[in-house]
């Protein structure tokens, strides 16, 4: 750990000089879920000055733990800017307005897409070691050792839906999707054409009769659009398997989700 | 057939009825005479019972249903809400009757409906619509009709067939209180004239004993001319009276 | 008379049948009628009777409930456009049954998520007597209709906004446009009581509605006691409401479409309007659930945006016409 120290000093100077193209960025702010946990992943000590309250759920985060020792912020350009970042991590689909506010009082803001493939995994691991100034390179490659390390898929495959509120089935071309392609299911949303995700009508999945069903915890209170988990119909339909924190950002914690998943196709 | 004994009713603090008694009697077709505001209209809705009143109404002390079989009421509102035939709304009972076809037959020709009966009665002049809410008082074929400015806004011809239908009617043996405005009419028609003012009865008598000069000018203000002509009174109006020291 | 009750039932069994075999799942209709009648096909008959059935049973009773609903009020307010979902009954239903189901009422036992609902409407159709009885014109009933609808519509998000759940907060437009996808036999369990107290109330209403069309004097001098009729009217309207609410949210413009196309077939006559109002009701949500199916079948388009798109032109004809009429 040479590096660390070297850019510790680095960091010293950014305190002191306006932060130039290139130098790494002394006070990161991130705004996003997903952000979140790959800066955390990446960040120097000290590096990461305040991350997304979500982060904080466990019940969505696999970095809760860490992400609770740093102040919160709630996505407000307000709050954010009097944290005087040096540079803001935001999602893809963060809202424009407070995005452009940021822009506008002078601060750098760093957008990352959404990881829907293992690729994009790679690339935003990749992408978040440059804007941070750290080295993502030892990351990807315990990543790609893992994935290569996962047990082949059975034979035939067995076939499963990912099923949310709103009867919304997750498709072959999402990160869901992926999961369930490397735990080695066929995605049944697949079958109906669907790409990215879709509505899938009740029916149709009863008649498609899948092996397993992937559904999310259901979320406090309640809701309309999750009673459709709850039908009697789905019920008796095939055993139920929880999709959790592991499966909401494309992080190498996905490793963990396709494990589970793995072991629930092992009957 | 009707008694009232003190009938009273208020509104805040406000009399609006002040404790009228009046009997009417088998035959009688009396009419209800005065100004605007007079109390017309609330005598015959406590009468009835539609309003909260204290003293007495022979009418308003029976059930619910025993009040429909005594009395019909032709409010003053001519309202009909839904396009109906207008042979349906001649027919239109209440839960205490249903009223006989031939009495339904009856009224239809006696205010000349027969050619408008399966017009919807939403779609017929006021005057056409006014005829047919009569024709529906009396179909219901009660021993006292009570009607509420029954004739105002009929043509003259139309005004004095429906006087000589509740005439027949009460020669008949029945019943009729109307609340009129015209006094010309009242005398010419009806047997008995009641003259309110201020929520009392003022003079109630045959109508050449109402309409005294004397009466008219204190309850309506207004100057006129009664003589007994051919066919009954004669009334004319000829000028304001001139305002009273009183 | 009669015919055309018997016209309008066979065209709601004609619709009823439809509703069953129009899916997603395109399944020949003759084997899925064989599957529902006989089990034989295990998981088709599962579609049939856990998907199919509860649809085509709550389309009918919804739109069963909101036609009634619509007639009754019509005839009670003299006022061809009182209808649930305007005088803000439908929204006051769906403010209870989100506040049901979000202080978890509705989980602890089944009846409190109707029984809310009831209330809702309840209350709201009880306020809009008072503001415009039968006396109250087109323009109060119309205002004070507006007023509880935005009132109950604005609570409503609230509830939803303040839930813990995130989908909570993008179900406003469920409770307010109404679908009867994915609805259970259980929905269909929960309503129907209330249903057929609240239909044969309102289907009592008759000689009382009758005697109204002129107005409330000659009704209360022909021996209707206007105050029971009152009663009825709005306990009958609330378990209507309240219970199809509850199921299937707000959908709107039912109660003012179907009394409004029956009006002339009955004669007028408010009595003969209540029980084809119901069956017209019936027809027009099967028919607008089977659309939704047909036009978009893999979106939920909310029933309530169909029947809006149908209904509205009815009532802009009858502002117009009463305008016309200068009422």
């Amino acid at each position: 750990m040479v590096g660390r120290g070297l850019r510790a000093a680095a960091l010293a100077c950014g305190l002191a000089l306006p932060a130039a193209a290139g130098d790494a960025p002394a006070r990161v702010v991130s705004m996003n879920l997903c952000t979140d946990q790959l800066a955390l992943m990446l960040a120097a000590p000290g590096q990461l000055v305040s991350v997304s309250a979500l982060s904080q759920d466990p019940r969505a985060s696999v970095m809760a733990a860490e992400a609770q020792a740093l102040p919160p912020n709630h996505g407000l350009a307000e709050e954010i800017f009097l944290l005087r970042p040096d540079l803001v991590l935001a999602g893809r689909f963060s809202s424009p307005a407070t995005l452009d506010m940021l822009r506008r009082l002078g601060l750098r803001v760093e957008t990352f897409d959404p990881e829907s493939t293992l690729d994009d995994i790679r690339a935003n691991l990749r992408r978040m070691g440059e804007v941070l100034g750290r080295d993502a390179t030892r990351t990807i490659a315990q990543f790609d050792a893992d994935l290569a390390a996962l047990p082949p898929p059975a034979t035939p495959r067995p076939r499963a839906a990912s099923y949310g509120a709103n009867s919304y089935a997750e498709g072959p071309d999402s990160l869901a999707g992926q999961i369930i392609a490397a735990a080695g299911f066929t995605n049944i949303a697949a079958e109906r054409g669907l790409s990215f995700g879709g509505t899938l009508p009740l029916e149709v999945l009863m008649l498609a009769s899948p092996d397993l069903i992937l559904r999310g915890a259901p979320y406090p209170g309640a809701s309309r659009a999750e009673a459709v988990l709850d039908h009697p119909g789905l019920r008796h339909l095939a055993p139920q398997h929880r999709t959790d924190r592991d499966w909401v950002c494309g992080t190498p914690r996905i490793l963990h989700a396709i494990t589970d998943l793995q072991k629930a196709a092992a009957p | 057939m009707m008694h009232l004994h003190k009938l009273t009713v208020r509104r805040g603090r406000r009399v609006v009825l002040d404790g009228v008694d009046l009997s009417l009697n088998a035959g009688e077709f009396a009419a209800l005479l005065g100004p605007n505001g007079a109390g017309k209209t609330t005598l015959l809705r406590a009468a009835l019972g539609l309003l909260p009143a204290t003293g007495h109404s022979s009418v308003a002390a029976l059930p619910l249903a025993g009040r429909a079989r005594a009395a019909a009421f032709l409010p003053q509102t001519r309202d009909i809400a839904w396009p109906m035939p207008v042979a349906d709304i001649v027919a239109l009972g209440g839960v205490a009757q249903t009223p006989d076809p031939a009495q339904v037959e009856q009224a239809l020709t006696a205010l000349d409906l027969l050619p408008l009966r399966h017009r919807p009665a939403t779609e017929l002049s006021g005057g056409e619509q006014a005829r047919v809410l009569i024709a529906r008082a009396l179909a219901q074929d009660t021993p006292l009709l009570l009607a509420d400015e029954p004739i105002a806004g009929l043509d003259p011809a139309a005004q004095i067939a429906a006087m000589r239908v509740f005439a027949r009617r009460a020669a008949a043996g029945r019943t009729v209180l109307a609340s009129l405005h015209d006094p010309g009419l009242a005398a010419r028609h009806c047997t008995r004239l009641i003259l309110m003012k201020g929520g009392r009865i003022h003079a109630d008598g045959p109508p050449m004993d109402v309409l005294t000069a004397d009466n008219l000018a204190q309850v309506f203000g207004i100057r006129a001319h009664v003589t007994e002509g051919p066919h009954g009174p004669i009334f004319q109006a000829l000028d304001l009276a001139p305002p009273r020291g009183d | 008379m009669s015919r055309l009750l018997l016209a309008l039932s066979l065209l709601v069994a004609a619709l009823f049948t439809a509703s069953l075999l129009i899916g997603p799942a395109r399944v020949p209709p003759l084997p899925s009628l064989h599957a529902l009648f006989t089990g034989n096909d295990p998981m088709l008959t599962l579609v049939m009777r856990e998907v199919r059935l509860p649809r085509a049973l709550l389309g009918l009773m919804v739109g069963a409930a909101l036609g009634l609903s619509g007639a009754a009020l019509q005839g009670f307010l003299r006022n061809p456009l009182a209808e649930p979902g305007l005088i803000g009954a439908s929204g006051a239903a769906a403010l209870g049954a989100v506040l049901a189901i979000q202080t978890g009422l509705a989980a602890a036992f089944p009846l409190g998520l109707p029984l809310a609902a009831l209330a809702g409407a309840m209350a709201s159709v009880a306020l809009i007597l008072l503001l415009a009885g039968p006396r109250g014109g087109a323009l109060t009933l119309i205002l004070a209709g507006v007023a509880l609808s935005a009132l109950a519509g604005a609570a409503t998000s609230l509830v939803l906004n303040l839930s813990p759940n995130p989908f909570a907060a993008n179900e406003i437009i469920f409770w307010m446009m109404g679908s009867l996808a994915d609805r259970s036999l259980l929905h269909v369990g929960i309503a129907l009581p209330f249903m057929i107290a609240g239909g044969a109330l309102l289907l009592s209403l008759g000689p009382g509605l009758q005697a109204l069309t002129l107005g409330e004097d000659a009704a209360a001098s022909s021996g209707i006691r206007m105050g029971a009729l009152r009663w009825r009217l709005v306990l009958g309207v609330a378990a209507m409401v309240g219970a199809a609410t509850a199921v299937a949210g707000a959908i709107g413009f039912v109660g003012l479409a179907a009394p409004h196309v029956l009006r002339r077939a009955v004669g007028g006559s408010p009595a003969r309007l209540l029980p084809a109002s119901a069956l017209g009701g019936a027809a027009l949500v099967l028919a607008a659930d089977i659309a939704v199916r047909l036009l978009m079948p893999d979106r939920d388009l909310k029933l309530g945006v169909l029947t809006a798109l149908v209904g509205t032109p009815f009532f802009l004809h009858l502002i117009l016409r009463m305008r016309r009429e200068g009422a």
